[in-house]
């Protein structure tokens, strides 16, 4: 019984990595966005470096373990030996190195893949002009601004392929993280501050997308879809929400705000402009930070401060 | 008159909660008779709860612990299973009970389960490590274990009287202000951590001391056991960042309590400086929980190898360099704030030198055990399980402290492999093989090694088949604390992960049936610890008797080397120096005075968590009025007289000549 | 013979379990100091966090925190000679002493909470704003220390009373010692960061 236990386990782990390793599709390491990928090839690289040791080591323990047991004594027996000028130098030496080397690559690839940093047009499509896109965190769906285009949506955003994306995100209740895995990184959202990500997707798809932050009984549920398309499917997706008979005021946004789980997707064919700001601003007694000078400025709105709205 | 405290607080239309009560108060009632037909009531009271001796504390420590990892893993074995059924379906727990559960399942592992099976060890084995008599401070270490329990027994109070916190282990804002979490979870959680933490600080202020002042005579730095090297490193880490859970805490009390604006979203209060003061705590925290395991280890594997330990002054660096680099690396739990690339590269890079030392010390534990003779004993079995989990688990958290690797592993499933990686194999396999290794010290009387080897091969297993699925998981984009899910890829893995816990949970079972055989079979005379120095020990603790008598050594033993116990054995030098005459011995009387302060906290939390203001203040006062009342009494000590120790010792010492004639 | 070695050993001991209460409470009190390290760093990050409500500038009364430095600042000189009264032995002088620095902390905290009770009459109430929070609870913190102090040391003058000053008593008043010069640095910290950084322009 005691002997073929470790077997049956060993067994069953083995054809777990086997299913891993035969190609099933894992949506982090099958990234369809640019930053996606090269975080892939990161995490690819980095952790093919530290297994170069880590299964060395795991082997070396279990024959180190083996070999000195205490029933073979032909091994060699040392029991005064406890140091090493030279060993101790190669211990330190070895790992000195190989965090060194990733320590070199921790530096480039946070200022690279820095999600505040924008992303150049694509070689295949030099003249795209980075897609805005407002994200709004609420209990518990997302809702989407399109500043250029006058138009939102809630829990579903859409977004032409080869065209960098800008977002800028808040959240109007707790805070949130607001990740689409295929896509790449994440960005914490939070009432009051802005933050940015930048993103590009290279393939067209329908791409989960989610929150990666503890956010209340309604965190589960809180799932969105993003839709990459090619320019057509997205003007068309546009021409879509348009078509809506909603509009996005402070009226059906007091509406909006309500809590509510498994929200349905909603598009809004207009959108008041101010409407981000407003949000922003409402938890900073009226004043949001200029985009293009960086400084704290005065919205003049002090509607939303004056009512919490949905409550 | 009760505050918020009302009939509805009892959930007793929750049928799971109805069942655990129902088992608590038979299982309760039970003891409680048991105690009462033995007539054990003035043993218990006398000789245990208001003992100020460390080596009972120690052992209240563990079986807190133990009863804490109980309650934890039932947590756990609930979440699983929920995640394994949720497919497509709500699973058997409404989100309102599971999210208290994954809270509480944090809460009182870290907590109540390894801090308390932490300390326990601290006392059990430190002051014998360094040939002292007790504690520098031995009633303010019965202080800081009751203060624990307090806050261990609050937070199982919330389980049949309002609810616990749903708002995560680490309570981040705004989830847990008053406008997100209105009911009393979130209050529990507060006053359970701030008791407790008292507690803990006074634990390290206690052991600093006790080390640095009460060490045997020879016993110079350099010479000090890796163990309590590693209690010194532990000790330093918890004084100088509880400080910051207190003020992190204690500040979103003041939040919820007084209308403040630390961390809401109005009023210009700010979620990022809890989160950042919450991590100045929280990163040394798991390294105040790994470094004394990795202590256990190194004490462990020169014994069991028959050789001293391989590199002594690396590791005592390895260890202090981890204790000062882990102050600086906090900012790595949220790289994804937005705090641009050279904040995160700065932080990212500092988390990743820390696997320099720890690879270190993976190293000597290698070298120490090459041309050695290993003897493959259940604590040999722990030891090189945790080395082959734990470089796994240092593996990942490399890579979680990439930033830009970080943006698509955080917060995910990714995360939490990892961290029960570096937990479960770091911390729990280390105190297991502590236990095991110390047990017969402790108690008088050895433990069996074969079902030791059983729980150790089922909890090695289960642990792979419970948390290596999440990796994969997590790598497909599956977030932590889920619900329910709809992705059917992760189904399967999920069930993976669920039978793997189970898995575990025959290793606990196997624990549990080793403890509990190990008491039935204590008398038997081939289960005896005669020698008190079963393993052919190196260190102090082995060369006085098992248990312990309550004085420790007769005559404080004289250092002369590193393993002073080792290098007395092979020169031919009496550690005990029984030829020597017998003096009296001063010690520490037992007092009530650190339970009732115990009792009257948990009166204090549970009145501040129900807004029962009346009570609040009095047993505020009733603890100002012990501690005052205490500072009065003059008589705390005891005289052991020298002829009752040289009965003692004479006792010992015939009994070891039998051992040695047989 | 072994009573000799008794009272030797018994002695030693003494001494020796003097000298852990220091070191412990120094250890204790660099724990203490982080807090307040902790609390300060509230402090600096919420500084400006005023909400649309009052400002530190708008109600700050600079006089009365003088004063209130003052008090603190005479009470840690007599209870330094309290110290070196008890030092000598002297009871009368130890308890005179100590009495004043009692009333000196009283004076302080007198003020303090005339203080607050302007401050909150004044529309500045800690639930105002995160500025108000911040403020609110570094300087009631502080506070509360010089409470405690205070309640120890009437403790301490009633033992002294009771008990003469022995070799039990003397490690206690320089723990006592160690906290009130401690929370004196505290409000130098406090006085200057808090009070005299927010009037500059």
């Amino acid at each position: 019984m005691k002997k073929i236990l470790p077997k049956v386990l060993l067994s069953v782990m083995g054809s777990m990595f086997a299913i891993v390793l035969s190609g099933c599709k894992l949506v982090v390491l099958d990234p369809k966005g640019t930053i996606g990928l090269q975080e892939k090839s990161l995490i690819m690289m980095t952790a093919g470096a530290m297994l170069c040791i880590v299964i060395p080591v795991i082997i070396a323990t279990i024959i180190v373990a083996w070999r000195y047991r205490k029933s073979n004594t032909n091994s060699t027996y040392a029991p005064k030996w406890d140091f090493s000028y030279t060993l101790e130098t190669i211990i330190w030496g070895v790992p000195m190195c190989l965090i060194a080397f990733i320590a070199y690559h921790t530096y480039i690839s946070s200022h690279k893949l820095d999600p505040y940093k924008p992303i150049l047009a694509p070689a295949n499509n030099p003249h795209a002009k980075p897609i805005n896109l407002q994200v709004i965190a609420l209990n518990w769906k997302w809702l989407f601004i399109y500043p250029d285009y006058g138009i939102a949506s809630v829990n579903e955003m859409a977004v032409p392929i080869n065209t960098p994306i800008a977002f800028r995100l808040t959240s109007d209740a707790v805070m949130n993280s607001f990740w689409i895995p295929q896509l790449g990184s994440q960005v914490y959202v939070m009432a009051g501050m802005q933050t940015q990500l930048h993103l590009m997707a290279i393939e067209q798809g329908n791409y989960a997308g989610l929150t990666n932050n503890y956010s209340g009984s309604g965190y589960s549920d809180m799932k969105f879809r993003a839709l990459a398309k090619d320019d057509k499917g997205f003007q068309d997706w546009v021409s879509k929400v348009r078509a809506s008979s909603n509009q996005l005021n402070d009226k059906t946004y007091a509406k909006l705000h309500i809590e509510s789980i498994k929200n349905p997707v909603e598009y809004y064919a207009r959108v008041e402009p101010a409407l981000f700001d407003n949000i922003v601003a409402k938890y900073n007694n009226g004043m949001v930070m200029d985009k293009i000078t960086g400084k704290m400025i005065y919205t003049g709105s002090t509607h939303f401060s004056n009512t919490q709205a949905g409550e | 008159m009760l505050g918020k405290l009302t009939l509805s607080a009892i959930p007793y239309n929750v049928p799971i909660l109805v069942g655990t009560f129902i088992g608590v108060v038979v299982i309760g009632l039970a003891v409680l008779g048991a105690i009462t037909y033995y007539g054990k009531w003035g043993v218990l009271f006398k000789n245990w709860l208001f003992s100020v001796d460390h080596k009972r504390i120690g052992i209240m420590y563990i079986v807190l612990a133990l009863i804490m990892l109980f309650r934890g893993f039932t947590d756990a074995l609930m979440m699983r299973t929920q995640q394994a059924l949720a497919y497509n379906s709500p699973g058997y727990l409404p989100p309102s009970h599971y999210d208290q559960i994954f809270t509480a399942h944090g809460t009182i592992m870290i907590f109540f389960m390894a801090m308390a099976f932490m300390q326990g060890l601290f006392n059990l084995i430190v002051p014998l490590q360094i040939g002292a008599r007790d504690v520098a401070f031995p009633f303010i270490n019965s202080l800081s274990f009751w203060l624990t329990t307090a806050g261990a027994i609050l937070v199982n109070i919330s389980l049949f009287i309002g609810d616990f916190s749903t708002a995560g282990w680490l309570a981040y804002p705004p989830v847990s202000e008053l406008q997100f979490s209105p009911g009393v979870g979130v209050d529990y959680y507060i006053w359970a951590i701030e008791i407790s933490g008292i507690g803990t600080v006074l634990t390290a202020v206690n052991f600093l001391t006790t080390i640095t002042k009460m060490r045997a005579p020879g016993m110079t730095w350099m010479r000090i056991p890796i163990f309590t090297w590693t209690v010194i490193a532990s000790c330093i880490m918890i004084f100088t960042t509880f400080p910051a859970l207190t003020v992190a805490i204690g500040e979103l009390a003041l939040d919820r309590y007084l209308g403040m604006h630390f961390f809401t979203n109005e009023a210009g209060g700010n979620v990022m400086l809890f989160l950042n003061l919450i991590w100045a705590w929280g990163h040394p925290e798991v390294y105040i929980l790994v470094i004394p395991a990795f202590g256990c280890f190194s004490e462990i594997v020169p014994v069991f190898s028959k050789k001293p330990l391989f590199g002594y002054p690396t590791m005592v660096y390895a260890t202090m360099a981890i204790t000062i680099l882990s102050l600086f690396v906090w900012v790595h739990h949220f790289f994804t704030m937005g705090a641009g690339a050279n904040v995160n590269t700065f932080f990212g890079i500092m988390t990743m030198i820390i696997a320099i030392p720890t690879g270190v010390k993976i190293f000597n534990w290698l070298f120490t055990m090459y041309r050695g003779r290993i003897d493959f004993t259940a604590p040999m079995y722990w030891t090189i399980g945790f080395i082959i989990v734990f470089v796994i688990g240092g593996m990942t958290g490399v890579m979680l402290s990439i930033p830009a690797s970080d943006f698509v592993l955080h917060n995910s499933e990714f995360l939490v492999a990892h961290f029960h990686n570096t937990i479960i194999g770091g911390v729990y396999f280390g105190y297991i093989a502590g236990m095991n290794f110390w047990f017969s010290k402790v108690t008088g009387f050895k433990i069996s090694q074969k079902l030791g080897k059983a729980a150790f091969f089922f909890w090695f297993f289960g642990f792979f088949l419970a948390f290596m699925p999440l990796y994969v998981t997590g790598f497909d984009g599956m977030v932590r604390r889920l619900n329910h899910y709809d992705n059917p890829e992760w189904h399967i893995w999920l069930q993976i992960a669920c039978l793997g816990a189970f898995c575990i949970l025959v290793g606990i079972v196997c624990q549990l049936a080793q403890l509990f055989l190990a008491i039935i079979n204590a008398k038997k005379p081939e289960n005896i610890d005669v020698t008190g120095d079963p393993w052919d020990g190196r260190s102090l603790e082995w060369s006085t008797s098992s248990p312990a008598p309550s004085y420790n050594f007769a005559h404080i033993p004289i250092v002369h080397s590193r393993d002073a116990y080792a290098y007395d054995k092979e020169h031919g030098i009496d550690t005990r120096r029984t030829s020597e005459p017998y003096h009296d011995i001063v010690m520490p009387k037992n007092t009530s005075t650190g339970f009732w302060i115990g009792i009257i906290s948990i009166v204090l939390g549970f009145s501040a968590v129900w807004h029962i203001w009346w009570l609040f203040i009095i047993s505020g006062v009733i603890i100002l009025a012990i501690v005052i009342g205490y500072s009065f009494i003059d008589d705390k000590e005891f005289i052991i007289p020298a002829s009752e120790v040289e009965r003692i010792e004479k006792e010992y010492s015939r009994k070891l000549m039998t051992q040695v004639a047989e | 013979m072994t009573e000799n070695i008794m009272t030797v050993n018994s002695v030693s001991e003494e001494h020796e379990h003097q000298n852990h209460s220091v070191f412990g409470f120094w250890i204790y009190l660099m724990s203490d100091c982080i807090i307040f390290g902790c609390l300060f760093a509230s402090y600096a990050v919420l500084r400006f966090q005023f909400a649309g409500g009052p400002t530190a500038k708008e109600m700050f009364e600079l006089p009365g925190v003088a004063m209130e430095t003052a008090l603190l600042l005479v009470s840690s000189l007599t209870f330094g000679f309290a110290m070196i009264e008890a030092y000598k032995g002297k009871k009368t002088g130890t308890v005179f002493w100590m009495i004043v620095s009692a009333i000196l902390g009283a004076g302080f905290l007198f003020l303090e909470i005339k203080e607050f009770i302007y401050l909150i009459a004044h529309g500045a109430s800690p639930d105002v704003s995160a500025f108000w929070s911040t403020f609110f609870t570094l300087v009631s913190t502080h506070g509360l220390h010089v409470t405690l102090g205070i309640i120890w040391m009437i403790v301490l003058i009633v033992q002294i009373l009771l008990k003469g000053i022995n070799s039990k008593m003397l490690p206690r008043l320089a723990c006592l010692s160690l906290f009130w010069h401690f929370l004196d640095i505290i409000w130098i910290c406090v006085f200057s960061f808090v009070y005299l950084l927010s009037m500059v322009p």
